[in-house]
């Protein structure tokens, strides 16, 4: 097994900030939009978009959710082991909101289609975008595309992105691991 | 993740206790989901749950069938009133008939105790104990263990005293078995007549002094004088019961402290409890309904995720 660097904390923090901007341009004051960060690591990103768009962007306030995606996936049964559900946590209704959902990689698509499901139970939202922050190229299986991408890479299927973050993981950086 | 160590919920006693715990995490999310404004979700829309019922029930069977439909089961009823039980049919013909229809779950109350046992024996489905006669009711008592966690912060510890008919209540025993699990303190209280001889050797003290008990418990479970069930006379009149082992506000007032009042249901107001007690801010009996309906969601699941 043998694992490279993908992006370093530094170049993680200046996509983070250039999201942060292409967020901004399309939302500006945050006034009708709500960020979901999909559980259990799409969180991370949506906290630290949230972070810098506060301090640095001075938005006043930001609606942030976790989703978790477990009861909607679409391979109940079907892998060996049982699938551990985490925390939702949404305080506020999505209906009529632009909701943008928050992954750390984009791969197969299925998660995000188990996303589109399970947000519709926060009622009716006015539109819903995707930002993801590792875009897997060529290894999608539904017609599932990106609105905002940090950096998009090309990893063969037994390759792995791993996303590890300072607040859980020590220290920001992307690594691509192949087998 | 963990998996549950067994295959079908037929006892507590079959049970351990991080299997108790994943229960009760995987309720936690279920109960969120519920109070959501959709309040269903897709993960078991390719399972089939038939709820075959021999014994009368009102909530355990709405109970089950309302965790089933927010798990998007396909789900069918049946009660031995209106079946071929009564024709003669037995029960291993009765339930494989009904699995023939591709069931892949089977809920089911039986007046027989170890009538799941039997059948998880003889049949290809996963099955789940709904009560079976005086034996057990797991997931009654997993609800109850639940809503004093979520009310108390914790079971381990804690001292609760059951009070009423322990030897004919299925109640009794699954909670017996699930709190001692947890690593709770569990006294028993009722006429000496409705206490099983050997009770004590479940671990359990008996007290047989209403006042000293509810001052010794952080919660009382209350149960049912269940008429139904006493083939002989254990004690003289329902009003004598009452005398002795029913709680009152007066009697809730005037202990050391303030107790938790939980109830199985369906209440006999003015037998067990008063209706002043039971709908006093101390008593958590509605929170146990609405904590049934995630407990069993979370059973079924993770059940169900053993189903290959």
């Amino acid at each position: 097994m043998s694992q490279k660097v993908l992006l370093s904390s530094k170049e993680i923090n200046i996509i983070l900030h250039r999201l942060a901007c292409q967020l901004l341009e399309n939302h500006l004051d945050f006034e009708n939009t709500v960020l979901i960060g999909i559980q259990p690591r799409g969180t991370f990103v949506a906290e630290r978009l949230t972070k810098i768009l506060k301090e640095e962007y001075d938005v006043k306030h930001i609606n942030l959710g976790f989703l978790d995606i477990t009861f909607y996936r679409d391979d109940f049964r079907r892998g060996e082991k049982t699938l551990a559900a985490t925390q939702t946590k949404i305080d506020f209704l999505v209906e009529d909101k632009k909701v943008v959902l928050v992954d750390d990689v984009l791969y197969t698509g299925r998660s995000i289609r188990a996303a589109l499901t399970a947000i519709q139970s926060f009622g009716r939202p006015a539109e819903i975008e995707l930002l993801t922050l590792i875009d897997r190229r060529f290894s999608r299986h539904l017609p599932i595309q990106p609105n905002y991408r940090g950096r998009q890479v090309d990893a063969i299927n037994d390759e792995k992105v791993k996303v590890m973050w300072e607040e859980n993981d020590g220290k920001d950086v992307i690594y691509l691991i192949s087998k | 993740m963990a998996e549950l160590s067994v295959k079908h919920l037929l006892g507590i006693k079959y049970l351990k206790e991080a299997d108790i715990q994943l229960i009760f995490e995987t309720a936690d999310h279920f109960k969120e989901v519920i109070n959501r404004s959709i309040k269903k979700v897709p993960s078991l829309r390719d399972i089939t749950i038939a709820n075959v019922f021999f014994e009368n029930s009102t909530r355990t069977k709405l109970s089950f069938e309302l965790a089933e439909k927010r798990l998007s089961a396909d789900v069918i009823n049946f009660s031995a009133g209106q079946s071929s039980v009564k024709k003669g049919e037995t029960l291993i013909d009765t339930v494989n008939n009904i699995l023939s229809m591709k069931v892949d779950m089977v809920v089911m109350r039986h007046p027989s105790p170890g009538a799941g046992i039997f059948l998880s024996k003889h049949v290809n489905a996963s099955i789940v104990n709904a009560g079976d006669g005086a034996h057990e009711h797991p997931t009654q008592a997993l609800l109850d263990s639940f809503s004093i966690r979520e009310k108390l912060g914790d079971v381990a510890g804690k001292n609760v005293v059951i009070v009423g008919d322990i030897l004919h209540s299925r109640v009794a025993l699954s909670n017996i078995f699930a709190l001692k699990l947890q690593g709770a303190n569990v006294k028993v209280c009722g006429p000496r007549t409705l206490l099983p001889k050997y009770v004590e050797s479940l671990g359990v003290k008996v007290e047989t002094d209403l006042r000293k008990a509810l001052n010794w418990c952080d919660v009382a479970n209350m149960l049912r004088i269940q008429h139904e069930r006493l083939d002989i006379s254990y004690f003289p009149t329902t009003r004598e019961y009452t005398q002795q082992f029913g709680v009152n506000k007066a009697l809730l007032d005037s202990l050391d402290k303030e107790i938790v009042i939980m109830h199985p249901g369906p209440i006999n107001r003015g037998v067990e409890i008063t209706s002043d007690v039971a709908d006093s801010k101390q008593s958590i009996i509605l929170n146990q309904v609405e904590n049934g309906v995630a407990i069993r969601m979370a059973v079924i699941y993770l059940l169900a995720s053993k189903i290959k």
